[in-house]
């Protein structure tokens, strides 16, 4: 672990568990549907509402996520794993108990690498689990009473539980990030942080740099990477100002209210249940061959961390590039198609990292106007065609346009009304006058109105200063309205001024 | 004995296939014995849905398509849930509750053809060796009423031993089919474990809970079991994944050398000399039929006692939790919040016993307790398994006494649980096996009760059990008898 980054002196060390909805059609132990948002209790067959005299039935596609996740993570598929009964009593948990793993869960061990910034982290897993989600408790619209729905109790979910690894909330929100990418990109899990697919507890503790690790509290339920920050930096905060006071801190449940920002908890350890924990005596270990194994393995789509080695093997590509292409599915397959069509694929990487996945993720800026703003709440699509941007950046190869008409040209695609194909690019760059200025006499004329318009910067130049250069070469572009080959234009000042 | 009520199923089967007889006759016939619910048997009987079902069967039969037991009555105790009586597993905690679906193995007989004639009085939950544990009253002893007639399945056993159904089905945890069949003086059998399905069955204890037929002959067992067995792989995980076979096939093999293993433990002070008497002219039975005696050890019996009454309480305690009073069952009336309300119904709404095996469960599972009992016991389950295989490598059945005694008086154990765990020893340990194991009536005590000889299998092995049952029935007439005005 590299240095730790420290909050008022204190290390701040994080470990998560996160509950990802697999995406079965079917139950984990029954055969009633899971889709969400349907009326209350109409998703519960007579297993789900623990009707006597029904029995739990595996369902095999929840065990595929999960030994799906295993290969993704580099984790131990366990030949054989149990299911356990947890024993407490609530309205919304119709057996009174919750079938879970306990002491062997199915996927053992494992890591999730990611980049922080530039820096490299990888936090190592404990275990990811199978169980059963509970129902849900409705208290508003029930005066005096609560509602109970059933449709949500025994959706497949794999508890995924990680070493005490992370060392500030940043960490925390990239861990969670990229292990939402892997379970998004290889399908267990659709990802929806609303509907509580992906649903995270952090443990977090503080302690001076070289002591033992300090108490954890928990906080649960964290579904949105913003609140899952916010959470956190909250409680560290609470926790230094709790022992600086000279306070121990508790063991403890607590939850995070977005509404004011603070944590609060829920429960302590003294009042923890005795879950009675025992093997669940209605299934059988769950068996998991080597062959299903590596059935399960032939049928899955290649990995974002081998893709991500490919990228730099066969493109020649740095690490961190081949990192950030492979955050989606969609930007990975786009990047090999502009690589390929242009034949280079670092500047295809440039431009995907900076330009297209820009304009996928970021806010509409000012400076686009109302047109790319539109485009933007349209979703997740890449408007310009892999074989448009490979068009693109052989023309900034070949010189005819500038890196700085590249982008306005790439903006004037991506937000066209019509798809622009690789033959039209030449005839929006003639269209939009984009074209490089490759005309020595114009450009001469332009640099020596320039010259004479800023006399000082040139009289600096010559006295030593070659950052009056730039203060040049700036409104030369500008008065070329960017089509000046920026090479040429140094090459030319030089000589007018050496 | 030509009554209808005096005849077999197999008896039955075939004067209904002949049309000898009609469907709706025969449960006619058998409502009518039924009326007035003697020994307290029965705790639901719909008369317009099993003459509904008996006038299905006629027709089925006129038609060509008539199932291998059509027409034939059966009831079913009241740990299997069905759509059309209700489901109480004797318990005041899902008093009326009605399923809406019924259990594979109703399923399985109705599709036989069996017609239903209601649902059976039994311990609470199968919780009991004297089915005075059934909040629904005390079932009595069609051989003395002032008897109890065994547990849990007690009402399927005097219900068939009273001649009010030809068959029954029962459960058996820790003995509930076995016991009950040897007190009522009738025969009954336990499969190996998964061969039957539970799914439909109220768990009790899920790695001990196992369907089987009560009827009064290994023959009509034959017929029943081949009917409610087979894969049920897509509803209970614990089935097992063997064909359906037919128990009926092997039944006439004679039993030249087959050697039957004597365990000694089963024959040690605790055995009443009369049961042990009976017994032994059984098994002289059985030699002078060319059956081998040998003798066999199964030195952890005793052990299956404490190991039993761990693990089947820990299971039930998780088991019965979902009877909490938020879904169907009882729910208490006043409550002053949630807690309060859990308390409050399982308090007013399940019986002592049903308390006292869920306070054990959950203290044998709780932390700090665990290693020390729960895997403890799981440890000798398997030492008591293993001594079974130790055995059948000297022998291919293994008989002896299926209790201490025979049937005790009304309330002479009621207060004592311990007295009643332990006259479950002899029928404890093919249980926690999984091993098949069935009752045969061989005669009769000094009280003129009924004694019961078990037999007990290795797995997968009913169809050898059944054999030297049917075998030995047919040498001698303990399964004809009929207790006092029954016939």
């Amino acid at each position: 672990m590299s240095a730790a980054k420290l909050v008022h002196g204190y290390e701040v060390v994080i470990g998560f568990e996160t509950h990802a909805q697999l995406s079965t059609q079917s139950k984990i132990f029954s055969r009633a549907s899971i889709a969400f948002g349907a009326e209350p209790n109409t998703q519960a067959c007579a297993v789900d509402l623990a009707l006597p005299g029904t029995l739990p039935v595996m369902n095999k596609g929840a065990v595929e996520r999960a030994i799906e996740l295993g290969l993704a993570l580099g984790s131990h598929i366990a030949e054989r794993s149990v299911f356990a009964r947890k024993n407490y009593f609530y309205p919304d948990l119709p057996k009174g108990y919750q079938i879970s793993q306990f002491e062997i869960p199915v996927v053992q061990g494992g890591a999730v690498s990611f980049f922080l910034g530039d820096e490299k982290k990888t936090v190592r897993l404990v275990r990811a689990h199978l169980e059963e989600d509970a129902g849900k408790s409705l208290h508003e619209d029930f005066i005096g009473q609560s509602g109970i729905d059933l449709n949500r109790a025994g959706t497949p979910l794999l508890e995924i539980v990680t070493e005490p690894d992370m060392r500030s909330s940043e960490e925390a929100v990239a861990y969670a990030k990229e292990l939402h990418k892997i379970v998004t990109w290889i399908g267990i899990c659709d990802g929806n942080m609303q509907e509580g697919s992906f649903r995270c507890d952090a443990n977090v503790s503080v302690r001076k740099p070289g002591a033992p690790l300090g108490t954890r509290r928990e906080i649960k339920n964290l579904n949105s990477f913003k609140f899952m920050q916010q959470a956190i930096d909250y409680e560290v905060r609470w926790q230094i100002e709790q022992i600086e006071d000279g306070h121990a801190i508790q063991q403890a449940t607590v939850l995070f209210n977005p509404d004011t920002g603070e944590t609060r908890a829920m429960r302590t350890k003294e009042d923890a249940a005795d879950y009675r924990y025992f093997p669940d005596p209605d299934l059988p270990p769950l068996v998991i061959s080597r062959e299903w194994v590596e059935r399960v393995r032939s049928e899955m789509a290649e990995l974002p961390r081998v893709m991500a080695e490919r990228f730099v093997n066969q493109y020649g590509l740095p690490e961190y590039d081949a990192a950030q292409l492979t955050q989606s599915k969609t930007v990975a397959a786009y990047f090999e198609a502009v690589a390929e069509a242009c034949g280079q694929a670092k500047l295809a990487s440039n431009w995907i990292i900076n330009e297209v996945r820009r304009f996928l993720t970021d806010g509409a800026r000012d400076d686009e106007g109302p047109r790319a703003q539109a485009v933007r709440e349209d979703g997740e699509s890449i408007r310009v065609p892999a074989s448009t941007l490979a068009k693109i950046i052989s023309r900034i190869v070949d010189d005819t346009i500038s890196n700085a008409s590249a982008k306005k040209l790439f903006l004037e695609i991506w937000t066209a009304e019509k798809s622009v194909n690789p033959e039209d690019v030449d005839a929006t760059i003639d269209a939009k006058g984009l074209k490089q200025m490759n005309d020595t006499d114009a450009l001469q004329a332009i640099i020596d109105e320039v010259l004479a318009a800023n006399p000082k910067n040139v009289e600096e130049f010559k006295a030593g200063n070659s950052k009056a250069l730039n203060g040049l070469v700036g409104p030369i572009m500008k008065a070329s309205k960017g089509k000046a080959n920026p090479a040429q234009v140094n090459a030319l000042l030089l000589k007018k001024l050496g | 004995m030509s009554e209808l009520h005096n005849k077999s199923v197999a008896d039955l089967a075939a004067m209904l296939k002949n049309k000898e007889v009609s469907a709706v006759e025969v449960a006619t016939r058998f409502l009518a014995r039924m009326g007035g619910n003697p020994h307290n048997a029965f705790l639901d009987i719909h008369s317009e849905v099993t003459l509904a079902q008996a006038q299905a069967s006629d027709d089925k039969i006129a038609a060509g398509t008539a199932g291998p037991l059509e027409g034939v009555p059966i009831a079913h105790k009241d740990i299997f849930v069905t759509q059309d009586f209700a489901t109480t597993a004797g318990s005041k905690i899902l008093q009326d509750y009605r399923s809406p679906f019924d259990a594979t193995v109703v399923t399985r007989l109705r599709d036989a053809g069996m017609v239903t004639l209601g649902k059976l009085n039994c311990d609470e939950f199968a919780m009991g060796s004297a089915n005075e544990n059934s909040a629904y009253g005390a079932v009595t002893n069609p051989w003395d009423i002032t008897r109890i007639p065994g547990g849990s399945s007690g009402g399927s056993a005097a219900a068939v031993a009273a001649r009010l159904t030809p068959a029954a089905t029962g459960t058996d945890t820790g003995g509930s089919i076995r016991q009950p069949a040897a007190f009522c003086g009738i025969t009954g059998i336990k499969p190996t474990y998964g061969r039957a399905s539970r799914y439909g069955m109220v768990a009790f204890a899920s790695s001990l809970d196992q369907a089987g037929p009560m009827a009064r002959s290994a023959e009509d067992c034959a017929l029943l079991l081949s009917a409610m067995c087979g894969p049920d792989l897509d509803r209970d995980s614990t089935s097992l994944n063997v064909a359906k076979e037919d128990f009926s096939l092997g039944l006439m093999q004679p039993l030249q050398g087959v050697r039957v293993g004597i365990p000694s433990e089963f024959f040690g002070e605790g055995l009443a000399s009369d049961v042990r008497s009976t017994i032994d002219t059984a098994l002289k039975q059985l030699q002078a039929q060319g059956a081998k005696l040998v003798p066999i050890a199964l030195p952890r019996t005793e052990l299956s006692i404490p190991v039993y009454y761990i693990i089947a309480p820990a299971e039930a305690s998780s088991n019965l939790s979902r009877f909490d009073g938020v879904k169907f069952g009882h729910r208490a009336k006043e409550f002053s919040d949630l807690a309060d309300m859990y308390e409050r119904t399982r308090s007013e709404a399940f019986g002592d016993e049903v308390k006292r095996r869920i306070m054990i469960g959950a203290y044998v599972l709780s932390h700090g307790y665990y290693d020390a009992y729960y895997l403890q016991a799981q440890k000798i389950r398997r030492m008591i398994a293993d001594d079974f295989q130790q055995a059948f490598s000297q022998c291919d059945v293994i008989a002896g006494p299926v209790a201490p005694t025979t049937a005790w008086k009304l309330g002479d154990k009621s207060d004592d649980p311990l007295a009643n765990y332990l006259a479950d020893i002899f029928t404890l340990p093919a249980s926690l096996a999984g091993l098949p194991g069935m009752s045969l009536p061989v005669g009769f005590g000094e009280n003129g009760m009924p004694v019961g000889m078990q037999l007990i299998g290795n797995y997968l092995q009913e169809a050898r059990l059944l054999n030297v049952a049917h075998q030995y029935q047919l040498h001698t007439d303990h399964h004809t008898q009929a207790p006092g005005g029954a016939a």
